[in-house]
């Protein structure tokens, strides 16, 4: 690569190790690039998104690794280098965008342009705000404004700090397919001049293939696949392991038989006595496979369900709830553990608690075969 | 009259008193992540369990012309702290001190978190943030604390009683006031200042209740 690419390359080589109180340690381990333009880092929730960005931001320390963004060092472990969140220049919009709620827009703008007078300040929040097509709302405050002019609020109080790298996480999430094309044009426009590295979380396919120039799969901390979205998506090579990186439940299975009329074989989930029905693969009995299954495919019952078409039903207990914006993430044993994404709404009706038994329904074509 | 006049000035410096230093303490208590921290809460807290004989006795010892308090006092000043105004607001400012620091603690907490990442990575170091963002966010908390520190402050008796005695226009309380007026049968007398302190009380604590409601919030979510 030229020097030219180099000069506004992000780099970050990051491990972290993340003990929680459960069984499970989450261990990060991952070395990006990031060239100017929008790369998009792709991966299932959990698979460590959030923490690259909290660790190239400055707000969460690395165990290990270096950060270096314009030839400058932002984290060095070796070296003991860790410049604080407030001194990196990283533009950072949160998935809750954390919009100043008793500032008003124009307040909520010119925060990160504390140190300049009084007039440039007010001709780049104007500016900013014109690009963004927010300049109508600077009085009114985050409250009394629609969610995709938040949306775009957040972005013009991150960029008007002219920052060297900026990171989106999930910013875009809930608005639809129009809004959002519209908002990201605004955003290219206004980095077709600046050219700063642009690093956007996601967990949605779509947007994958939509907005991004270059794409990152990553998977349980580790990253599967980069490349242009084609390639990391459809590649018939590295098919297998971009599809699983947006998948949630990622299940190792032995094939027990093969009911080629069907159209099915049956496996076994892991060292578990959980048989579920799969739809038919190159596999023969006794072969290892992996099962791959999103965690909104998967339906929930709080009594055993009677008179489905759905093949496979599995007993559990719900082990934990983790409420994520307007999403529950349920983590259910049933031998093995499943992933499954329901809505606050559900968690209320059904009552779901800790330790509550429930039954998974999993559709035969909603369980994918990885390898 | 001047018992009450009294009281309301002694609550209103410690109230002042104790906003200064309670926000510190409770911005410490709010956001260090240090694991005896536990500890220092437990000190905090200590006043609303101790019987206000026992720090009062104390603070008493504390400023006593031999206590350390006093000594330093009396080597600044030439006087004792013991049965005057100042050692009064010393006693009450350590009486009063969880009834600031616990609404101030709950409301920094109550911040979102990720408002203050924010903040950091728009370049803004903790002060300015604290200033800018906690502060504001934290009104209701800021004023619940003043209020209850100045009506319990107002209220007390037993501190009162022990460090300063009962000295007319020095450190004599409404509280103790009542009390002189029950002792000494003047039941006319006692009536009107209790229901005087009645009145002032249930004004404050009206206060308190409706701040905490946000009606003087404006930009609360809808």
């Amino acid at each position: 690569m030229g020097g030219e690419v180099n000069a506004t390359m992000l780099s970050a080589q990051i491990r972290k190790e993340r003990r929680s109180a459960g069984a499970s340690a989450f261990l990060l381990d991952v070395a990006i690039e990031v060239p100017s333009g929008i790369t998009i880092l792709f991966g299932a929730s959990g698979a460590g998104k959030s923490s690259i960005l909290d660790c190239i931001a400055g707000l969460t320390r690395p165990d290990e690794g270096r950060i270096v963004t314009d030839g400058d060092v932002l984290f060095d472990a070796a070296a003991r280098i860790n410049i604080p969140a407030q001194k990196r220049r990283i533009a950072y919009v949160f998935q809750t965008l954390a919009l100043f709620p008793h500032l008003t827009a124009e307040e909520n703008a010119s925060y990160g342009l504390s140190d300049l007078p009084e007039k440039e300040k007010r001709e780049r929040v104007d500016a900013i705000l014109k690009i963004f097509r927010v300049d109508k709302l600077r009085r009114q405050r985050p409250g009394e404004i629609s969610g995709g002019e938040r949306q775009r609020i957040a972005l013009a109080r991150s960029l008007v700090t002219d920052p060297r790298v900026l990171l989106l996480d999930e910013p875009l999430t809930g608005l639809d397919a129009d809004l959002k094309a519209a908002i990201v044009d605004d955003l290219r426009a206004w980095n077709a001049a600046k050219g700063i590295p642009i690093l956007y979380v996601t967990h949605s396919r779509d947007e994958v293939d939509a907005l991004g120039e270059r794409a990152i799969a990553l998977h349980n901390g580790r990253v599967v696949s980069a490349g242009s979205p084609l390639e990391v998506l459809n590649a018939p090579r590295r098919k297998k392991l971009a599809q699983a990186a947006g998948f949630e439940n990622l299940l190792a299975a032995t094939v027990l038989d093969l009911r080629e009329a069907d159209g099915v074989m049956r496996v076994r989930l892991g060292d578990s006595p959980c048989e579920i029905e799969v739809p038919l693969g190159y596999a023969t009995p006794g072969s290892r496979i992996q099962v791959a299954v999103r965690a909104g495919d998967i339906l929930l019952a709080t009594v055993p369900p009677r008179g489905l078409s759905a093949r496979n039903v599995l007993e559990g207990r719900i082990l934990s709830l983790d409420q994520r914006g307007t999403m529950v993430i349920l983590r259910v044993d049933c031998g093995v553990t499943f992933i499954v994404h329901v809505t606050p709404g559900a968690v209320r009706a059904l009552e779901l608690s800790t330790g509550r038994p429930v039954w998974l329904v999993l559709k035969t074509h909603s369980c994918h075969l990885v390898d | 009259m001047e018992a009450l006049w009294l009281s309301m000035k002694l609550a209103g410096c410690v109230a002042a008193i104790l906003l200064a230093i309670g926000m510190p303490v409770a911005y410490w208590l709010a956001y260090s992540t240090w694991r005896g921290k536990f500890l220092l809460e437990s000190i905090v807290a200590l006043p609303l369990v101790l019987p206000p004989t026992v720090l009062g006795f104390y603070a008493l010892v504390a400023m006593g012309p031999r206590g350390p308090l006093g000594k330093l006092w009396i080597a600044l000043f030439g006087h004792g702290l013991a049965f005057t105004f100042g050692g009064l607001v010393l006693a009450s400012v350590l009486y009063s001190f969880p009834f600031a620091v616990q609404p101030l603690i709950a409301s920094f907490e109550g911040v979102d978190r990720k408002l203050l990442d924010a903040s950091a990575v728009l370049g803004a170091g903790s002060l300015r943030t604290f200033w800018r963002i906690i502060l504001p966010l934290s009104l209701p908390g800021v004023v619940t604390a003043a209020v209850l520190s100045f009506a319990h402050t107002l209220g007390e008796f037993g501190v009162v009683l022990m460090v300063g005695g009962n000295l007319a226009g020095v450190t004599r309380t409404v509280s103790i006031d009542i009390y002189d007026h029950v002792q000494s049968l003047e039941y006319g007398e006692a009536s009107r200042m209790a229901l005087v302190l009645l009145a002032i009380s249930f004004a404050v604590l009206s206060v308190v209740y409706a701040v905490n409601r946000r009606v003087w919030t404006p930009w609360a979510a809808k």
